[in-house]
């Protein structure tokens, strides 16, 4: 699997992940191999092997409706880059 | 062999000192604390060091053990792999991106620690994120081993396994996703235990693969190993998928026979990249499980092993994705500041926040999850993940145990695979499914190949720790390994 | 040529829980300063585990149950992958493959019932509040952490709806379900209960879909009339100039009345959904389904047809009463002492959507939440019946009562407002009257029947609305015949 440099740019779009030039062609060859790697898995017959998504059997875990009080405001901003009226802060959202 | 240091005590040696008034948590602390300078340098195995608050510990510990409050963990010194929350402790998981990043929360198995009266020296280096196999990811510097400081320590958890061999704590905690507490307990020729998934809670362990990820101990010893089991593990309510099995007192598993015990050796471990050396010591120390009364069984087949590499690589970077999406420089962590609005910043934070190999994981995770390519990647991954895990069943109904080496390898060169990703992710060959299946597997000292640590990884059946400790346990007290020091 | 709209509903409705959907965090954040509601989990903290709250699965399964969908054996969460500040975790949990329901249908008043088919109900919860600002002439924005995580149902229904008219009918039939329900505000306008729309029009008679345009922004029932109005007029010109439509997305803009193109050109849609790692399936078992169903509360439909069979009331009248579960409730709790008699039944209607209405309009209040009980009104209506306070009189009592909260009979008496009926007092009026509108007389007496209305209304005005019209009537017409 030879991924291409649009693809490349495409994943790092996605994944909001800024790069360079030179560091979408380290990706795209890296990737590439590590892609041809996993072709073995093309080899096993999976045709009726439902998938596991999870290490545990566990189902229907849930909490009751119960309200437990929320961090101090100064202790959720605390690691705050940027702040402004108890709020985070950052550049504009809208075009 | 003179009196050992302070420093090179068990949890369990400690413990008698500390209950029969022979030694206080602060004398103990205090050579604990002595020893990391002298080290350290060489090392590298601390984020952060907590001198002060280690003394204060120490001596709100010796006056609950002179008010009679006493359990096997109370004053004892512990570090703590440098991606479980601490709260009001920088917590940087080893990357620029939470540099500096204090938690306002602690993670659950340092509230289950710190309610018995554990001493916290430090917080260890690792991989970034936990995503690395030699601590040479860690963005801040590279952690050597004991035994040869021109080698890795292996990883993530490399400073954890790292200031446990070294005497730089009594203890410590780590992480592993896909061998992250047993190759490097297996290179630094100490015990780590990966417990079945959903034993330990992982709130408050950052998470890099969800449905991997779990917390155990890096210890001197099988028993130390048992006894931080006893404390970390059990039910969390804030995690849905902790297990509300009964935890047991795994210190009672630990007799020093093995009759009656069936144990496999799977071939699919023993296969190409293997040293002939690791081979060697794992035939002798197999011999030594039969003499202690084991039955084994050589030529065990578990045929889908081959491909456990592929599918942690898809499964682990697709989850990573998911949770590495929220550094955005918006609410906590690194944050790029020379930027032309909020996608510019978002994504200058992440180039300039993580280091390659994570941002190599996020790309790969990204893609295996995107439109096209799920099925191909993601989806088939999760249904061969169900072909190792049903092997691993089959597995067990005939053994009660499977013996495998930890690592392929001895430890390697530092910057011997950095520039090649697929080598570095081979190293955990022996390692990677038994997360996929969620079983547990343990790892301890097996012998050494000129003077380098050969670990030896027992695997069992989901919640058969005890068993798992039993073998360690009977092996450990008939080898002298568990007992060499690192040369320093 | 002549086109059909072609119209699908997207809405979300905030649950009322009393926490979080994955944490225990206060979901009532309305009052709320910023991000005083808000802990490590909702906040995306590293490190931090979701966990679900039973009472949001149990009011999302009751909404599908009352909107007739199907419930599976089992549901799961899943990722859904889209970085925004909005966002903690860069991804919300929510539900993919696996709802918690599917295929329901509700009826709607358009030329007579209509079936709109519901595609799916599931779970997932809100994202964080951006508030928009500028310093110095440049934008920025502002995060309040409050309402991230607070349970949000979305309900997609198929494209089923024909016109603007038929979304609007849709939206207050579903707010009037979750009403019943108990399960949200269903407040538009404080963003409890949103709407997206997907609109495309097509030559009538074609069943082809052109290009849908999906519509956000639109902040009340009358914003989604007049956005989807305008949207399918700007599509049919476009096409009628020879145009060609583009699937996208468009904003209302309500000052300007239109919908404009929201090109964001950066943002890539692929959110790589995945199984949340971090939560267990939950069976659905057949038992609690059924159990849910059983205490599901009387919906608006039959109610409605109760209202008709039970009270007589035309069919219009109850579709209107029925709309709001608050004005039912204010409407049966009146009539509840079993006095279900046609003339008071009728009252009670007028009343409620007559004086009542107004003054709640006036002062934005809800009906349940009026200083003016039920118990009260039927205390002013009895006035009334017994004839001991005239009918406008009666509105100037229930203007007071509505204000105040007090009691029809001492607001009676502090203003000496009770009715006139003793003939010897009336007389004296009458007499004043006769003897100060001389023309007015002349006429009746010529046969002017109309002319009496007109001295009525002289009796009345000169006792200020108190006299019995009945006795004053007749004691006019006694003396003029004299």
């Amino acid at each position: 699997m030879k991924l291409s440099h649009e693809e490349v740019e495409h994943i790092a779009l996605l994944a909001r992940l800024g790069s360079s030039e030179e560091e979408l062609e380290r990706f795209r060859e890296q990737l590439s191999h590590i892609l041809e790697s996993f072709e073995v898995l093309q080899q096993v017959d999976t045709a009726d092997v439902p998938p596991t998504a999870q290490s545990v059997d566990l189902q229907d875990v849930v909490r009751a409706d119960e309200v437990s009080p929320s961090l101090p405001h100064s202790q959720i901003m605390a690691n705050a880059p940027q702040q402004e009226a108890g709020c985070f802060r950052v550049r504009a959202v809208l075009e | 062999m003179g009196e050992p240091n302070l420093y090179q005590l068990t949890i369990h040696e400690a413990h008698q000192l500390l209950a029969s008034r022979q030694l206080s948590s602060f004398e103990l602390t205090e050579a604990v604390l002595a020893r990391i300078p002298q080290v350290e340098p060489q090392l590298h195995a601390f984020v952060t060091t907590t001198h002060d608050l280690a003394r204060n510990q120490a001596r709100e510990a010796d006056e609950r053990i002179a008010g009679g409050d006493m359990s096997p963990l109370t004053g004892i010194p512990v570090v703590i792999k440098d991606n479980m929350c601490t709260k009001g402790i920088a917590t940087t998981c080893s990357s620029r991106m939470l540099e500096g990043f204090v938690p306002p929360y602690d993670a659950a198995v340092i509230e289950k620690l710190n309610a018995l009266g554990a001493v916290l020296v430090g917080k260890s280096n690792m991989d970034e994120f936990a995503m690395g196999s030699s601590t040479e990811n860690s963005a801040f510097f590279i952690t050597n081993n004991p035994w040869d400081i021109s080698r890795v320590p292996g990883g993530s958890s490399g400073g954890s396994a790292v200031a446990v061999a070294a005497g730089e704590t009594i203890y410590a905690l780590g992480s592993d996703t896909g061998g992250s507490i047993r190759q490097p307990a297996g290179f630094c020729s100490v015990v780590g235990l990966k417990p079945t998934y959903g034993r330990v809670s992982r709130y408050g362990l950052v998470a890099f693969a969800s449905s991997l990820d779990q917390i155990g101990p890096l210890t001197k010893d099988v028993t130390d190993c048992a006894l931080v089991m006893n404390v970390i593990s059990g039910h969390d309510p804030r995690d849905a998928t902790s297990v509300s099995h009964p935890v047991p007192d795994y210190t009672r598993s630990l007799i020093p026979d093995l009759d009656g015990i069936r144990i496999g050796v799977p071939q699919e471990y023993f296969v190409a990249g293997m040293q002939p050396e690791v081979e060697a010591v794992m035939r002798s120390a197999i011999g030594k499980l039969v003499e202690l009364g084991a039955s084994v069984e050589w030529g065990v087949s578990l045929p889908s092993t081959p491909y456990a590499l592929a599918v942690y690589y898809i499964i682990a970077p697709s989850e990573a994705s998911a949770n590495l999406a929220r550094y955005d420089g918006v609410k906590y962590g690194f944050s790029a500041q020379d930027a032309e609005g909020m996608w510019d910043a978002m994504e200058k934070t992440r180039q300039h926040g993580f280091g390659p190999e994570v941002k190599r994981r996020i790309m790969l995770g990204t893609y295996a999850l995107s439109a096209g390519y799920y099925d191909a990647y993601y989806l088939k991954a999760q249904r061969v993940r169900t072909l190792i895990r049903r092997e691993f069943d089959q597995a067990f109904e005939q053994f009660d145990a499977l013996v495998t080496p930890t690592s392929p390898t001895v430890p390697f060169g530092i910057g011997e695979k950095v520039d090649d990703p697929l080598q570095m992710y081979l190293s955990d060959v022996c390692t990677l499914p038994i997360n996929i299946a969620g079983i547990p597997g343990l790892s301890l000292p097996a012998g050494f190949v000129d003077g380098l640590p050969v670990g030896m990884q027992i695997l069992g059946r989901p919640f058969s720790e005890e068993l798992l400790l039993r073998i360690g346990f009977a092996y450990e007290q008939a080898t002298p390994w568990h007992e060499r020091r690192p040369p320093l | 040529m002549s086109y059909e709209t072609v119209i699908g509903l997207e809405v979300h409705a905030q649950l009322l829980t009393k926490s979080k959907m994955f944490c225990r965090c206060s979901a009532d954040y309305a009052s709320a300063p910023p991000n005083t509601h808000v802990c490590p989990v909702c906040l995306g903290m590293p490190g931090v585990l979701p966990t679900v709250n039973q009472q949001a699965v149990e009011y999302a399964v009751m909404t599908a149950l009352a909107l007739n969908c199907t419930i599976p054996e089992s549901t799961k969460f899943d990722r859904k992958n889209y970085p925004y500040p909005d966002l903690m975790k860069g991804y919300q949990i929510s539900q993919y493959d696996a709802p918690l329901s599917r295929d329901g249908w509700i009826t709607i008043e358009a030329d007579g019932a209509r079936r709109v088919g519901i595609t799916r109900v599931h779970l997932e919860e809100d994202t964080a509040k951006l508030l928009h600002r500028t310093a110095d002439g440049k934008p920025y924005s502002l995060v309040d952490v409050n309402r991230a995580g607070v349970p949000l149902m979305e309900i997609v229904a198929e494209p089923d709806l024909r016109s603007p008219e038929e979304a609007r009918q849709y939206l207050i039939k579903m707010r009037s379900i979750l009403q019943y329900l108990g399960v949200s505000t269903g407040n538009m306008e404080e963003g409890s209960f949103r709407c997206d729309a997907n609109i495309s029009i097509r030559p009538q008679g074609s069943a082809d879909y052109l290009s849908k345009v999906e519509v956000k922004n639109m902040n009340s029932f009358k914003a989604v009339h007049r956005a989807l109005a305008y949207e399918a007029e700007r599509q049919r010109e476009v096409l009628e100039g020879g145009g060609r439509l583009v699937q996208e997305t468009r904003g209302w803009v309500e000052e300007r009345g239109v919908t404009v193109s929201q090109r964001s050109k950066e943002y890539a849609h692929d959110y790589r959904y995945f199984p949340e790692p971090d939560l267990t399936p939950l069976a659905l078992s057949r038992a609690w389904v059924e159990e849910l169903r059983s205490r599901l509360p009387e919906l608006p439909d039959a109610k409605r047809e109760r209202f008709v069979n039970d009270y007589g009331l035309p069919l219009f009248s109850a579709t209107l009463l029925t709309g709001s579960k608050a004005a039912a409730d204010y409407f049966e709790a009146c009539l509840k002492d079993g006095a279900a008699e046609p003339k008071r039944v009728k009252a009670v209607f007028d009343w409620i959507f007559g004086d009542f209405s107004r003054l709640l309009n006036a002062t934005d209040t809800e009906i349940d939440s009026s200083k003016l009980s039920p118990q009260h009104l039927v205390e002013l209506l009895d006035l009334v019946d017994r004839g001991a306070l005239s009918g406008p009189a009666a509105k100037a009592v229930f203007e007071e009562m509505f204000h105040t909260g007090g009691r029809a009979a001492d607001i009676v008496a502090r203003h000496d407002l009770a009715q006139i009926s003793d003939a010897l007092q009336v007389g004296e009026v009458v007499d004043q009257v006769i003897a100060s509108n001389g023309q007015a007389v002349a006429d009746f007496k010529a046969g002017k029947e109309p002319a009496l209305t007109f001295l009525v209304g002289q009796v009345m005005r000169a006792t200020k609305g108190r006299t019995n019209p009945k006795v004053a009537n007749e004691l006019l017409r006694e003396k003029l015949a004299g």
